[in-house]
């Protein structure tokens, strides 16, 4: 009898140190069962969140090649563990259902999107870049050497690492093209 | 702050515990001013008045730090005869083209000490350079950024006068230019009470000295204004007044709202700029290498290693086949002539001038201003290629975007083919962000990126890879740079992934023997040594990624040398040397930061010195020094031509060398201080979707300033697609005060519809006193209404987009939009819908006398044009 009212937690907020209800009162053989996502995950990456540019450190937790969660790095000197609800909601980001993981193409013209392979869609781009370097080449500029081409313009969001930035900005400048943008000008 | 950087914020709570006093300047009330120990709601656009009269307010006390000033600024130096102050051309400087809207920078020179360029390795060239930067076309391609490292070259040494009383020293010109910057001025012109800005003086002066520094914090709310450049300008010299720069608590900090806006910036896709802020070449000025170095060879600074930075680059990139004998391949970079930013872009894709677009991870119909020109702009291309993690409307204006509604687009009509190419995460991929105080930061890779979704890294590097094999066999010599472009990166796993530490390493630069470079002092400029980004030179330093290094903080000093790696040489705070005196020795105890070790014969502190290591405090620069070698033992600034700090900017901003209030493009409010209404050299961009609102307009009577929320993120893309942030703020509001809601009928939690010369847009209104009116002292009441920008019609949660209401007019030294600041009318209710809308707008443009906004086929061929009066695009 003893046993089975001592298992009700009115019982034990009524009767015991907890009158709140908030801490041992509120507890039951399925909160102690209640293991963290944190504590059975195969490995923990150490990241950076991408939302602004404080730079918070982020700790990755995958299980099974899976993240199932993303909390904040309390070694790092800036963030010392926080994060705002966009860091905190992170996981979101890469775990969303509306993502979009394939490639989808709109013909010209077109009034829906249709799916393209990767390996297809990568040479059709590169068609066209070589097509429209082509249309918009210039040698000169009112009797100045330029050397480029008009044809193609690209802006980049500002969560791109430097190294992608990097390899951009060198294949776009081979290529000709100098309506580099990004939104740092923005 | 604490709503858009909150962590961050953390520490200006920390500082308020121990006793700071944390002042906020903004329009609008937010949770930093629930914390704040002041709230100052100035009204928008203002923020020079409020500035200038700090400065003005130090200078007439003598409340400046004078060993400081007299050492470390330009304050002593002389300026020409000829220059002209805007208090005696009422708004205007001297030098100015009213045809082009344009200044000549001659008058704006100091008064020389010796000849023009004679420092100069080639003075005849230097000339030549210096008399092209005043070219139109020059003048429009952004130079002052891309002088950035080094400062915009000056032709030569000052005259000086340390007792700064001479009437035409620096010092002198400053307390004329803002003499009538008095409080009952600031107090006129901002909508505060003069008490209010009193207080902010006292404050910030008695918290500056030997003894004490003051922080000033900013972000897009600065920069993104037609007089953005000089808003910052005039906190520089306000902070260089004070002694607040290059010493601990210090600093005028830049909050960027993205994880590597920083980074996107010193590796930039940016038109004007190579990696470390190099100028891209400029086909008036820099037909070849030499040419491009002319600026810079002999100069002083470490500006003046400027060759060994551009011929490591080219090293860099174009590996053997970048010699001595061809330039070291300088001709295969493009010459840049002209503004080719991103707006100016958008209206050349209208006009069928762009084939190909790229779109990396950013939304432009949503996060710029004028979502319906940029959609028009989409509307004109051949192909369109989108990157991201969502279906963002970018990729979907074609079948989706208000456009179709009133039947402006139709997917019959638009040509553009778009591929849609799945992005990997943050997560999914390895490599660095530079945060916004500089450092760099290494992710480690969690998971692999599912299905087709790729890193940008593995996009760009298979690119390349397919062009080259498809020009294998070309003989065209416009095809050798990227047949001759090193791009041999290792790859790893099943999708062939690039290695982000190897492109790391590349910009990190290698040495003769193939190993790392430690730093950008082992560059050479005879293509011995190679290196992506100079300044980013170190990230590499032992063959190390340095950026990875995550020793936790609570096991490091406050500076936390050892997490991560900041440019340039992993030093914290730029300008470092200027904590200590001309002596060596730290202004005070209590702000030792860096110091002069005699007995080591070094520098030394809690942080990396920014000078160099071994330079004595008392060394004077040989005649004839070259480069850093040409820079006092005294001069902190090192990588300004003369070491200084620019009170006075004799050359580097197209605006004026010196801050003057100009009231925002669109403003309800004549200028008080000039007949010179806004920017006179504000760059505009004219079509039939870009009308702008007229100033003082009784049409749009409202002044509207845009924002961010803490729960989401610029265009929305990363968050309103996201199932928490969606509940936490889940519809498109605009913030009006109760006061404006009497005036027009808007009723909290109702439907409002706001009109502007481009369109109209509708928002649940949220009727509060964060929003305050301002009254003039001639009895005129100036309401303001808050709008944040995250919405769009995809997504969780949707509504109208705030910056369809926008316009774009641009700083002319960034080309930023000023979108803080525009005018628009409001009323109660919906929006029309359909082809009515377009007739509702055109009735407002009507009324207000601005040229009609129609336009015929995706955005081309205004009506006029049909009429046969001719395109005016």
């Amino acid at each position: 009898m003893k046993t089975w009212l001592d298992a009700w937690p009115v019982f034990r907020q009524l009767t015991g140190p907890d009158p709140l209800g908030r801490g041992a009162a509120a507890r039951s053989k399925a909160t102690e069962n209640v293991v963290s996502r944190t504590a059975t995950a195969d490995r923990v990456v150490q990241s950076v969140c991408p939302y602004c540019a404080v730079g918070c450190g982020q700790r990755i937790y995958v299980k099974d090649e899976q993240i199932v969660q993303i909390e904040g790095d309390p070694d790092s000197p800036i963030s010392r563990g926080r994060l705002c609800p966009k860091g905190s909601a992170s996981k979101q980001l890469v775990t969303s259902p509306t993502r979009v993981t394939t490639v989808k193409y709109r013909r010209p013209f077109g009034t829906e999107w249709e799916d393209l392979d990767l390996d297809t869609a990568m040479h059709m781009i590169a068609d066209r870049v070589l097509e429209a370097r082509r249309k918009g080449w210039q040698d000169d500029n009112d009797g100045k050497r330029v050397n480029r081409t008009m044809g193609i313009a690209s802006l980049g969001g500002a969560t791109l690492d430097n190294e992608e930035n990097y390899l951009m900005k060198k294949l776009y400048s081979a290529m000709g093209a100098i309506q580099i943008e990004n939104q740092a000008r923005i | 702050m604490a709503e858009c950087h909150p962590v961050g914020f953390q520490w200006v709570g920390e500082a308020k515990a121990r006793g700071a006093k944390v002042v906020h300047i903004d329009p609008r009330f937010t949770r930093t001013s629930a914390i704040a120990d002041l709230h100052v709601p100035l009204r928008v656009g203002t923020d020079i008045a409020f500035l200038g009269g700090l400065i003005k307010y130090v200078l007439d006390n003598e409340l400046y730090f004078k060993e400081y000033v007299v050492a470390y600024t330009n304050a002593a130096a002389l300026v020409s005869e000829d220059f002209v102050d805007s208090e005696d051309l009422d708004g205007l400087f001297s030098g100015f083209d009213p045809e082009r809207n344009q200044y000549d920078e001659a008058s704006w020179q100091y008064e020389p000490e010796e000849p023009p360029h004679s420092g100069s390795d080639h003075p005849a060239e230097a000339a030549e350079q210096k008399a092209i930067e005043q070219h139109s076309d020059v003048k429009k391609a952004d130079r002052a950024q891309a002088a950035g490292s080094g400062g915009p070259p000056i032709a030569s040494k000052p005259k000086r006068d340390e007792t700064l009383q001479h009437p035409r020293s620096v010092f002198q010109v400053l307390k004329r230019h803002f003499a009538r910057y008095t409080p009952e001025m600031v107090a006129e012109v901002c909508g505060i009470e003069p008490e209010v800005f009193l207080q902010v003086a006292r404050w910030v002066t008695e918290n500056s000295g030997r003894d004490r520094t003051t922080a000033w914090v900013y972000s897009v709310g600065w920069t993104q204004h037609s007089v953005g450049a000089q808003y910052i300008r005039t906190c520089s010299i306000l902070q260089t007044l004070l002694g607040n720069i290059g010493r601990p608590g210090g600093g005028i900090l830049a909050l960027r709202g993205h994880a590597s806006i920083q980074g996107s910036t010193d590796v930039p896709t940016l038109f004007n700029i190579l990696p470390g802020y190099l100028p891209m070449p400029h086909a008036l000025q820099h037909g070849s290498l030499e040419e491009y170095c002319a600026d810079a060879a002999g100069k002083a600074g470490f500006w003046g290693n400027k060759r060994a930075y551009m011929v490591s680059l080219l090293k860099a990139w174009w590996g053997d086949a970048a010699t001595p004998e061809n330039d070291f391949a300088f001709d295969y970079l493009p010459k840049i002539d002209g503004d080719h930013s991103s707006y100016r872009t958008i209206a050349d894709m209208i006009q069928g001038k762009v084939s190909g677009y790229f779109l990396v991870g950013e939304n432009p119909t949503v996060g710029h201003p004028n979502g319906r020109m940029n959609r028009f702009g989409l509307a004109n291309l051949d192909w369109l290629v989108v990157r991201d993690l969502q279906m963002i409307e970018s990729a979907t204006f074609w079948k989706e975007s208000p456009e179709i509604e009133t039947g402006e687009l139709s997917p019959d009509t638009i040509g553009t083919e778009v591929f849609f190419m799945p992005a990997a995460t943050h997560a999914e991929k390895e490599g660095t962000f530079t945060q916004t105080q500089r450092l760099l930061q290494w992710r480690h890779k969690a998971v692999e990126p599912p299905n087709d979704a790729r890193s940008d890294l593995w996009f760009y590097f298979h690119l390349g890879r397919i062009l080259r094999e498809r020009l294998a066999d070309s003989t065209d010599p416009r095809d050798r740079p990227l047949l001759d472009l090193t791009w041999d990166y290792p790859t790893h796993g099943p999708e062939v992934e690039p290695s982000a530490e190897a492109v790391l390493r590349e910009i990190n630069g290698t040495g003769p023997d193939g190993r790392a470079v430690s730093g950008y002092l082992e560059l050479k400029d005879d293509g011995s040594t190679t290196c992506g980004c100079w300044i980013y030179s170190g990230v590499y330093a032992d063959e190390v990624n340095q950026s990875a290094r995550r020793r936790p903080g609570r096991e490091q000093g406050s500076v936390a040398s050892e997490w991560g790696w900041a440019w340039p040489y992993n030093r914290r705070i730029l300008y470092n040397r200027a904590s200590a005196d001309p002596d060596g020795k730290p202004w005070s105890e209590r702000k030792a930061y860096v110091w002069w070790d005699e007995e080591a014969g070094r520098w030394t502190g809690v942080d990396n010195p920014d000078f160099e290591a071994t330079k004595r405090p008392d060394y004077v620069p040989p005649e004839g020094a070259r480069a850093q070698d040409a820079i006092a033992g005294t001069d902190p600034f090192v990588m300004q031509g003369d070491g200084k700090a620019w009170l006075f900017a004799p050359a580097g901003l197209v605006d004026g060398p010196l801050p003057t209030h100009y009231e925002p493009a669109e403003s309800v409010v004549e200028n008080a201080l000039y007949k010179q209404q806004a920017n006179p050299t504000l760059e505009h961009i004219e079509g039939p979707w870009n009308r702008e609102n007229p100033p003082r307009s009784e049409v749009f009577p409202f002044q509207v300033t845009t924002y961010r929320l803490t729960e989401h993120h610029t265009a929305g893309g990363m968050s309103r697609t996201l199932p928490y942030l969606s509940e936490l703020q889940p519809e498109f509001f605009v913030e009006v005060s109760p006061e404006l809601a009497e005036l027009r009928g808007l009723t909290n939690g109702e439907y409002a519809t706001l009109v502007s010369s481009r369109t109209a847009i509708e928002a649940k209104v949220l009727v509060t006193e964060r929003i305050r009116p301002i009254r003039l002292r001639d009895g005129q009441v100036v309401h303001q209404i808050g709008m944040p920008y995250h919405w769009s019609y995809s997504g969780i949660s949707t509504g109208d987009g705030a910056n369809d209401l926008l316009g774009i007019v641009l700083d002319p030294n960034t080309h930023i939009q000023e979108d803080k600041v525009s005018t628009a009318d409001i009323r109660p209710g919906r929006r029309p819908r359909g082809p009515e809308l377009i007739e509702f707008v055109e009735g407002y443009r009507r009324r207000a006398g601005v040229e009609s906004g129609r336009v015929g086929v995706n955005g081309r061929d205004p009506v006029a044009a049909e009429a046969g009066e001719g395109s005016k695009l």
